[in-house]
């Protein structure tokens, strides 16, 4: 078997008190598109989360790229999706300044060089957005918001996407640009991680699929195949982001 | 011009362009972070320094930017601790941190809430040599980070997560973020007063938002008003004897009412070019009845 890019090995996580992880593994290997995949609550987004640091785990091992996560500085080989509904702060800002943060991983001192803005500029052309670059993303659909959050992730040029439900939100004319960008990566070699509601457009790029259920895996093997209702074309779930906090006043 | 003959007024305009300077420029990462009114209760927490600057007989400037420094950094920490709890212990931070600027001023020789009025509301007539050292000191550092760090700042404040996978230090630009904003309240309790500092920090930011889409625009901006509105009014002060504070304040508040207004009729204007680069706009009215169509889309 191949390097592997992602390992989770009997990983916990807590929520306060509540147990959203119970001891789950989890290994993705270079080249492969994993999709993570369960119900609202069953500890897929967490999961990433805590691949990502942004959740710390209670118990077990987390690598990446062979590195224990704790010591892993070499962030500009991952890009990261979070789940958002808005690209968009509490201060206007333009396409380009959004997509130009994800450059800074590679940015000595945060200073971008023409080749950081150059590839700023090809990550925008990925997602189809380069017209709307000076725009403010204010002025932007939901779908363009995930073009753009996808292209901040891109814009580092990483080797691994961890993407929390891209297509969430996402008109359809979006969905199928996202994931013919997506496409491109993975023909390029990328290794990619994604949280998913339902395989979707996304269908035909996935390997293999992780299913949790009340933070244990369930399935891990090839995809479920979708049926009945779910299997219609433009099918689309309407669905809350219960994890995305609610910014407001001092304690955001 | 005859006010910049007095050494007092030519001190007070300086303190009074590096408030215009700093407030917004701290203040726009605390609007990006939806965290508008921490400059508030950081200005509570100083009036606990001020007081202790008169108890022990030391710089009330120096000593106010030692303590809103120690409690803008418990802040970050009951951000990121407490969660649930938090404003609870954000509460009991800020009223305590006034309480104790009372219950200090009082116990020091001599001193009374009339010694407080100057510094919860501003007083540019008693802005002294050491305090002018003080501000520039201060008002340097904060320039140094809100535009030496500009690019590591806005990624934290836009998206702390996002921040976090591109190998950022989040928790401690968070602190320095804190740190800064209480340096900042400290450089501009002179001119505008501790109660009043936030207005300073927020509302330029605010009402140039109505004119920009880029950040670097609004940055520029918020500077930019901020810097007018403390010259002019230092010198209305001046001429009217007027309180500073207060006058600057409301002539902040005057210019977001006036830039709204101005906003208006570009919103539209860019609506409408908009509409024009795109070929097939989105009807403006909802179809009835709604209907399935071709696609598989549900209209609405």
């Amino acid at each position: 078997m191949s390097e592997s890019v992602i390992a989770l090995r009997a990983v916990r996580a807590d929520l306060g008190s509540r147990p959203v992880l119970r001891g789950i593994d989890l290994t993705v290997h270079r080249g492969e598109v994993v999709a993570l995949l369960g119900a609202n609550g069953s500890g897929k987004s967490t999961a990433i989360r805590t691949i990502i640091g942004q959740v710390p785990a209670s118990a077990g091992e987390i690598e990446l790229f062979g590195t224990p996560r704790g010591r892993f500085r070499d962030w500009a080989r991952v890009g990261y999706v979070p789940q958002r509904t808005t690209a968009a702060g509490g201060v206007p800002a333009t396409v380009t300044e959004i997509v130009s943060s994800g450059r800074l991983s590679r940015a000595r001192f945060g200073v971008l060089r023409k080749a950081d803005k150059a590839a700023v500029r090809r990550a925008l052309e990925l997602v189809g957005m380069a017209d709307r670059a000076r725009d403010s993303v204010n002025a932007l659909s939901g779908g363009q918001h995930q073009r753009v959050l996808i292209a901040r992730a891109l814009a580092a040029e990483p080797e691994l996407l961890i993407m929390d439900e891209p297509m969430a939100g996402v008109d359809l004319a979006s969905q199928e640009v996202l994931a013919r960008t997506l496409g491109e990566q993975v023909a390029q070699g990328t290794t990619v991680l994604l949280v998913l509601h339902e395989l979707g457009p996304l269908e035909p790029l996935i390997d293999r699929a992780v299913v949790l259920r009340d933070g244990c895996v369930q399935h891990d093997g090839p995809p479920p195949r979708a049926v009945g209702q779910h299997a219609l074309p433009g099918h689309d779930h309407v669905h809350p982001h219960d994890h995305e906090p609610i910014r407001t006043g001092l304690l955001s | 011009m005859d006010f910049l003959d007095y050494a007092f007024m030519q001190r007070a305009l300086l303190a009074a362009v590096l408030v215009g300077i700093t407030a917004p420029a701290v203040g726009i990462y605390l609007v990006q972070r939806r965290q508008a009114l921490m400059g508030d209760g950081i200005g509570h927490v100083a009036m606990t320094g001020v007081g202790l600057g008169f108890l022990l007989s030391w710089s009330p400037v120096w000593m106010a930017t030692l303590v809103s420094v120690l409690g803008a950094v418990l802040m970050e920490l009951i951000r990121w601790y407490g969660r649930t709890r938090g404003d609870i212990a954000l509460a009991m931070l800020f009223y305590g941190g006034m309480a104790g600027g009372v219950m200090f001023i009082n116990l020091a020789p001599g001193g009374s809430n009339a010694n407080l009025t100057s510094y919860l509301f501003g007083s540019l007539s008693t802005v002294s040599e050491s305090d002018v050292t003080a501000i520039c000191v201060l008002a340097a550092f904060v320039v140094l980070v809100t535009l030496g760090l500009r690019r590591q700042l806005f990624a934290v404040s836009q998206d702390e997560e996002f921040a976090r996978v591109t190998g950022l230090p989040v928790r401690a630009l968070n602190l320095l973020t804190a740190v800064t904003a209480a340096v900042t309240v400290t450089v501009a309790m002179r001119v505008v007063g501790l109660l009043l500092v936030s207005a300073l920090m927020v509302v330029p930011v605010a009402a140039a938002q109505q004119l920009t889409r880029s950040f670097a625009a609004t940055f520029a901006i918020a500077v930019a008003i901020g810097v007018t509105v403390t010259i002019s009014g230092t010198v209305t002060s001046y001429y009217q004897d007027v309180p500073p504070g207060a006058t600057i304040v409301l002539l902040t508040i005057g210019a977001f009412i006036v830039l709204t207004g101005l906003a208006t009729p570009l919103a539209r204007r860019r609506a409408r070019a908009a509409a024009a680069a795109q070929p097939a706009p989105d009807p403006a009215e909802c179809a009835i009845p709604a209907s399935r169509q071709a696609d598989g889309t549900v209209g609405v």
